[in-house]
């Protein structure tokens, strides 16, 4: 499985870096995002500052469901998909090299639209929040990426794939975001009072970030068991 | 010696639709055996149910030794299909693409610098993306994916597809030495001056059914 999956995860991180489309297109669609979020709140730092964990990973959902899209698109493009059935390769090892090179460029993609945020909504990070911070944003990932990957091989066979992609994962994903946001709130420290001061610390955020581990693991269990089955359907 | 594909009134499905009949073909090893029937016979059904893709529900169909009533998947990593589409990735190079598929097969880098050269595909196009090649090119990297894989049975839809004259001359050649070599080829073509003297056999498949195994 493993020997498959760094097969998988090469051929597509090569294609990435052959083609750029994360790197000029989805990645300046996420910071556009984050930019037209700024606009939509007039810039107000009041309304801006607690919201930005929530616009952050909604940008990073959007994002996503691009990657993923495009990742599939390069399988069926060209019939590559049945090329995929006929090879040998672990159904397993082909789901966790796609995610695995899906959440490299995840990563990526977070770490230079979390400096948009602090950039744009004058979100600090103080420096007890940042283990975290790159403990949500690792896990969430993870999960994030399990889950696209799943989805999409299921809808890798349909002529509606970049409609239906978003309607089935966005409800998987709600858990995630929901605690993703609160972890970050904590790390961040985004929530306060109207006297200014953090209400949120950073400890709260620790439960949330367990629990989006679980998560994840969860949705990797699932990716892994039931790829195989899909990928023979799509 | 055990015939490398035998089906016998083998009915294939394509979701609930039967696409074959009740398709009966023998083909013995180092065979090159052409598919030929109009448009719709059921010839790229016949290849996709031989590489297991395809569900086989009713009758007998069995492919080097695999009965794919019970197990298609089985015999998936032994043979090699070309399929109308290539199976390419435009954003890697012919040698990357070539490369990947190879390995998912164990093909040394050896091998697959060998099927690279066998297909006149070791030159200034090695390292040319797939998105810029002509569609006789892409056929040809498409046929070297197959041969780098080394695969004991080879399944081919219109394999001459794009190609111009040089181009076909080639493909004959790297087909004969795979049956030469102890390969068995079993390919469709509507192209019938050009793969009939390629075949060593002539089969004839119409309404989902093999209609005239002739010699």
């Amino acid at each position: 499985m493993l020997r498959t999956a760094r097969l998988i995860a090469a051929k597509d991180l090569r294609l990435e870096l052959n083609s750029r489309v994360t790197a000029f297109q989805v990645l300046p669609f996420a910071v556009l995002l984050v930019v037209l979020f700024a606009f939509a709140f007039d810039a107000d730092a009041k309304v801006l500052i607690p919201a930005a964990p929530g616009l952050f990973w909604i940008a990073v959902l959007l994002s996503l469901f691009l990657a993923v899209g495009r990742m599939f698109m390069t399988e069926t493009a060209d019939g590559a998909l049945d090329a995929l059935r006929l090879s040998s390769l672990d159904p397993a090892g082909i789901f966790l090299g796609k995610a695995v090179a899906l959440l490299l460029e995840l990563l990526l993609l977070e770490v230079v639209l979390l400096a948009g945020v602090l950039v744009l909504y004058d979100v600090s990070v103080p420096a007890s929040g940042v283990v975290l911070l790159v403990t949500t944003a690792f896990a969430t990932s993870v999960g994030l990426v399990a889950t696209g990957t799943l989805y999409g091989v299921l809808s890798a066979g349909t002529t509606v794939r970049e409609t239906l992609l978003p309607l089935l994962i966005g409800p998987v994903v709600a858990p995630l975001l929901i605690g993703a946001s609160r972890a970050f709130e904590a790390a961040l420290g985004t929530r306060r009072g109207l006297d200014g001061s953090v209400v949120v610390k950073v400890s709260e955020g620790w439960p949330w970030a367990g629990l989006l581990t679980v998560f994840a693991l969860v949705y990797v269990a699932a990716g892994l068991l039931a790829f195989g089955a899909l990928l023979e359907d799509a | 010696m055990e015939p490398v594909v035998h089906f016998s009134e083998a009915v294939a499905v394509h979701g609930r639709f039967p696409v074959l009949t009740g398709a009966s073909l023998t083909v013995n090893p180092c065979e090159i055996v052409l598919l030929r029937g109009p448009n719709g016979a059921g010839k790229t059904s016949l290849l996709r149910a031989c590489a297991g893709l395809l569900p086989v529900v009713q009758g007998i169909a069995n492919v080097l030794g695999v009965d794919l009533t019970q197990d298609r998947k089985a015999v998936r990593a032994r043979v090699g299909l070309l399929s109308h589409a290539n199976g390419l990735y435009d954003d890697l190079t012919v040698t990357e693409n070539v490369r990947f598929w190879g390995q998912t097969a164990g093909a040394s880098d050896a091998e697959v610098k060998a099927a690279l050269a066998e297909l006149g595909l070791s030159g200034r196009l090695a390292t040319v993306k797939v998105v810029k090649l002509s569609a006789g090119q892409r056929r040809r990297t498409a046929l070297a994916t197959v041969l780098a894989r080394r695969p004991e049975l080879w399944l081919l839809d219109e394999p001459h597809a794009g190609l111009d004259g040089d181009g076909r001359d080639l493909i004959d050649d790297v087909l004969r030495r795979a049956a030469a070599a102890g390969a068995t080829i079993l390919f469709a073509s509507h192209e019938l001056d050009r793969a009939e003297p390629l075949a060593t056999r002539v089969v004839r498949i119409d309404a989902g059914r093999v209609v005239q195994p002739t010699c």
